[in-house]
């Protein structure tokens, strides 16, 4: 009698802590509030099942606790009951699968008019990339980083030189503008997290990967490393700054292109070599 | 070789055996068998204490050796453990602990409690013991072979052991081990402790593959007259599957393996790109770190079922007994461990939604993983149904089989979550993760493990662990284990990644503060509770009653043996002749509430068994 008692009470307090408790997902600032559905309603239909089969066991144990008088039913099969049983399971099962791949298939199509933002990781922390004035990124190489050239962009390529250069480690979002986030390691597995965001892909060095989210809501949020990378990983934080048109575009007009960057340090060389003839 | 059974029984004799096994009422068509077609095996008796105990070919001996040896490494596991939730809810009393610590303690937590102590608990040690015992076999059928299996596993839990004690401590790479971080400095243990893990891992997946040989031949060649597959208790299927799927899934591990060894001694590139390390460009070019997810994956998942699946069969054949009701669609059930075991080879790349691999596999890898949800809701449904009209024990056993339950559905249910690709999105990475595997695969195989233990532990010691301690163990462990999984699930929600050294200063993880710190407590609790076993061992093999043999009137052949404990050779004179399946239970008509395998349908006539 404890016992079912006991599992009984198990079964309520998972229940009442669902609906109390203080610690529940971050309010949301991008579009896809579709996963936030789909999360709600697997909680409907899952937690729905795990509730029936949980009371359903302790109604068992309640009703049919051991009697030395009595005897258990002899019934090895019932087809019919199993055949329902496997049908139900099945339409639940796809009407969960139907909505996430729903989603899924918006997430992995990226926006035409999407901002594209290079981000680049490291152990330990992000660094930023725009395109410039031509809407391209200029291509980039692991063996040109360097400190005049901190994404590695091949000097050659004419679509590198106005690309803008974000010298720190919070980047600012345009409100209401999807943006193709392009992720690049150039040491280990990292992964670009926002969690009011929703949304996330692992860096992998050697290939660039990406997706996409549109920010709708104006602040500051914390960027996570979400991938295990080393010793550092826990304190690997970056931000996000998400702004009107107006002040964005202040913003972006503040920034360096990749060009001007090359000619600060080039004037950098040239003042310490005569500092050094001097 | 004078102590050898007697195998000169001739082809006949042993075919007419069932005719002088019932006198009486015999009806030869009715109880017919048919005949053995080879002569039994010769046994190597062992005649010194070392060949009893340690270099030991027989099957049960080998089991408990495989048992002991994966409880040890399992206490280890507990540990770190441990010290990983101490970290967690207070930092401020784990000064000793750095981060390089930390994800040591991680990595070698989750290996040891996936590999060294799941796998090697049900597959050699439920496996060897209850393997040949179930089907009506003398021993395995290469004993000499088998041995070798459980020196090898030795062998490979001490070099892992060894790598706490080399230069720069254990790997703290993860247990997964992703490249390139694993090879590299900037992970802890990126030397000898990497290497010695790589090495531990091939010496496992090479005895294991011994141990499997043994399981899957003894269990497809070695069967008693009359044990046909569909009458083998569901022990048997589940730990049989589970063995195919290992024998399937170690190589990519073993390959995957010996290509990261090369990466690391001879600086090849298997799974190593261009990378800048220090402003330094590396050696290594060209090669894939996704390639070693996708192949540490493909053994990864069938791994989770490789210890699901022993668990489904023997929590199976435990409820049925103490439910005193045959299992629910036993071919249903037996169905579902093959269909779940083929499907398992075919949903790896749900732990890799966003590894940044070609996001359009997530259409496939997604359908597949819920696909797979449908045979695993049947078992569930079955096993309640097997409940329903019973007449349950409320025993020990029973309790950890209810518990297994409970755990099981709710893991099951937030694999629906994070199998379902775009819902994966935003949990992936998080604690969500970690409350879902545990609950699944750590909490739920636990369980059954534990229910074993009470169940069988009468017949491999002869004598019967105490209820009341029994009842403690459980009752603290289940709900303190569920009260560290359960609200962990909401930490993931919060969005506070995994494999974090600490919470830092985020608002949305200091909010969680106090739940960290009560479920550190409930961790330390959970954990010292299971020495409330080790005790009732020691107590009960001083001071326990003898059990008498069969004390739980089950029907399957381990408890028809011919001394209990069993001696070497299992079934004295003559091996058991099968009639039926182990799951008569309550039949209409018959005297007791069970009918063993072995009874012939003429000895009990009048009762409306059905076919099997």
């Amino acid at each position: 009698m404890h016992a079912g008692i006991i599992f009984l009470l198990v079964i309520v307090g998972s229940v009442l802590f669902h609906i109390f408790t203080p610690w529940y997902w971050t309010d949301i600032a991008s579009n896809w509030g579709g996963m936030d559905s789909t999360i709600t309603l697997t909680f409907w239909v899952g937690g729905g099942v795990f509730v029936a089969v949980c009371l359903f066991m302790v109604y068992c144990v309640f009703r049919y606790s051991h009697k030395e008088d009595r005897r258990a039913e002899y019934k090895p099969e019932d087809k019919k009951l199993e055949k329902i049983l496997t049908w139900a399971t099945t339409l639940g099962v796809a009407a969960l699968l139907a909505p996430g791949l729903i989603i899924w298939n918006q997430y992995v199509n990226v926006p035409k008019n999407a901002l594209e933002v290079d981000v680049m990781a490291w152990q330990w922390g992000w660094q930023y990339r725009l395109p410039g004035a031509d809407g391209k990124l200029g291509t980039t190489q692991v063996r040109n980083i360097a400190d005049n050239n901190p994404f590695g962009i091949n000097p050659d390529d004419p679509f590198g030189k106005d690309d803008i250069m974000i010298e720190s480690d919070v980047i600012n979002l345009e409100n209401n503008r999807p943006v193709k986030i392009l992720l690049r390691s150039v040491d280990v597995l990292h992964n670009w997290y926002v969690p009011q965001f929703r949304s996330k892909m692992d860096a992998v060095p050697g290939t660039v990967t990406f997706y996409w989210f549109e920010p709708n809501k104006v602040g500051e949020y914390e960027v996570l490393c979400a991938e295990y990378c080393g010793v550092g990983h826990y304190a690997m934080r970056g931000g996000v700054e998400v702004q009107d048109k107006a002040d964005y575009e202040v913003w972006l007009s503040e920034q360096e292109t990749f060009q001007q960057l090359s000619a600060r340090y080039e004037k950098l060389n040239v003042d310490g070599n005569k500092l050094a003839k001097k | 070789m004078s102590d050898e059974y007697n195998n000169n029984k001739s082809y006949q004799a042993q075919s007419s055996e069932v005719l002088d096994g019932s006198a009486g009422s015999i009806n030869p068509d009715m109880d017919y068998v048919r005949p053995a077609e080879i002569p039994e095996q010769d046994l190597y008796h062992a005649h010194s204490f070392i060949e009893k105990w340690i270099f030991c070919q027989d099957a049960k001996v080998i089991g408990v050796q495989y048992f002991l040896t994966a409880v040890f490494t399992g206490i280890v596991g507990l540990i770190l453990s441990w010290l990983m939730r101490l970290q967690l809810g207070f930092p401020e009393l784990a000064g000793f602990m750095t981060a390089e610590h930390y994800y040591q303690f991680v990595t070698m937590h989750g290996m040891i409690m996936v590999v060294y102590f799941l796998t090697a608990l049900f597959l050699g040690g439920f496996g060897n013991y209850l393997i040949p015992l179930m089907v009506g076999a003398r021993d395995m059928v290469f004993p000499y072979v088998n041995m070798l299996s459980f020196w090898m596993f030795f062998v490979a839990v001490a070099v892992l052991m060894a790598s706490f004690f080399v230069p720069g401590g254990p790997t703290g790479a993860g247990w997964t081990l992703y490249p390139p971080q694993t090879i590299l400095e900037g992970t802890p243990g990126s030397g000898m402790g990497i290497l010695l893990m790589l090495i531990s891992l091939s010496l496992f997946v090479i005895g294991f593959t011994m141990g499997g040989l043994n399981y899957m031949i003894t269990i497809l060649q070695a069967r008693t007259r009359g044990m046909t597959l569909m009458r083998m208790p569901l022990t048997v299927w589940g730990i049989f599957t589970a063995t195919v799927l290992a024998m399937l899934a170690f190589p990519a591990l073993l390959v995957s393996a010996i290509m990261m060894t090369l990466d690391k001694v001879l600086q090849t590139s298997f799974f190593m790109p261009t990378i800048l390390k220090a402003g330094e460009v590396l050696e290594y070019g060209g090669g894939s770190p996704i390639l070693f997810q996708h192949l540490f994956w493909f053994f990864g998942h069938p791994e989770v079922y490789i210890v699901a699946l022993p668990a489904f069969g023997i929590v199976s054949d435990l409820i049925s007994v103490h439910a005193r009701k045959n299992i629910f669609g036993y071919r249903m059930m037996v169905w579902a461990i093959v269909g779940i075991g083929g499907l398992s080879f075919f949903v790896w790349a749900h732990h890799m939604y966003v590894s940044g691999m070609n996001p359009w596999f997530g259409f496939f890898f997604a359908t597949t993983t819920l696909i797979i949800a449908v045979p695993t809701a049947m078992k569930v449904y079955n096993w309640i149904l097997t409940l329903w009209r019973g007449n349950i024990r409320i025993n020990t056993v029973m309790l950890w089989c209810l518990g297994f339950i409970v755990t099981f559905v709710n893991g099951g249910i937030t694999g629906i979550f994070l199998g379902n690709v775009s819902v994966d999105v935003p949990l992936s990475d998080t604690y969500f993760v970690i409350a879902h595997f545990h609950m699944v695969m750590g909490i739920a195989p636990l369980m059954v493990i534990m229910g074993a233990v009470y169940h069988w532990f009468p017949l491999v010691a002869g004598k019967m662990l105490s209820e009341t301690l029994g009842k403690w163990h459980f009752w603290i462990t289940f709900l303190g284990a569920y009260s560290i999984y359960f609200p962990m699930h909401y930490l993931g929600f919060i969005g506070v990644p995994r494999r974090y050294f600490e919470m830092y200063d985020s608002p949305y993880m200091t909010s969680a503060v106090g739940m960290n710190e009560f479920i550190s407590i409930a961790a330390f609790i959970v954990g010292a509770a299971q020495f409330i076993l080790v005790f009732n061992i020691i107590k009960t093999l001083k001071t326990g009653k003898k059990a008498e043999q069969n004390p739980w009137k089950a029907n399957s052949l381990e408890w028809y043996t011919s001394t209990v404990p069993p001696e070497h050779g299992n079934f004295g004179e003559r091996l058991p002749v099968v009639h039926r399946w182990p799951y008569d239970f309550s039949v209409p008509g018959a005297k007791d509430d069970f009918i063993p395998q072995t009874t012939a349908p003429s000895e009990v006539a009048n009762t409306e068994v059905e076919k099997t």
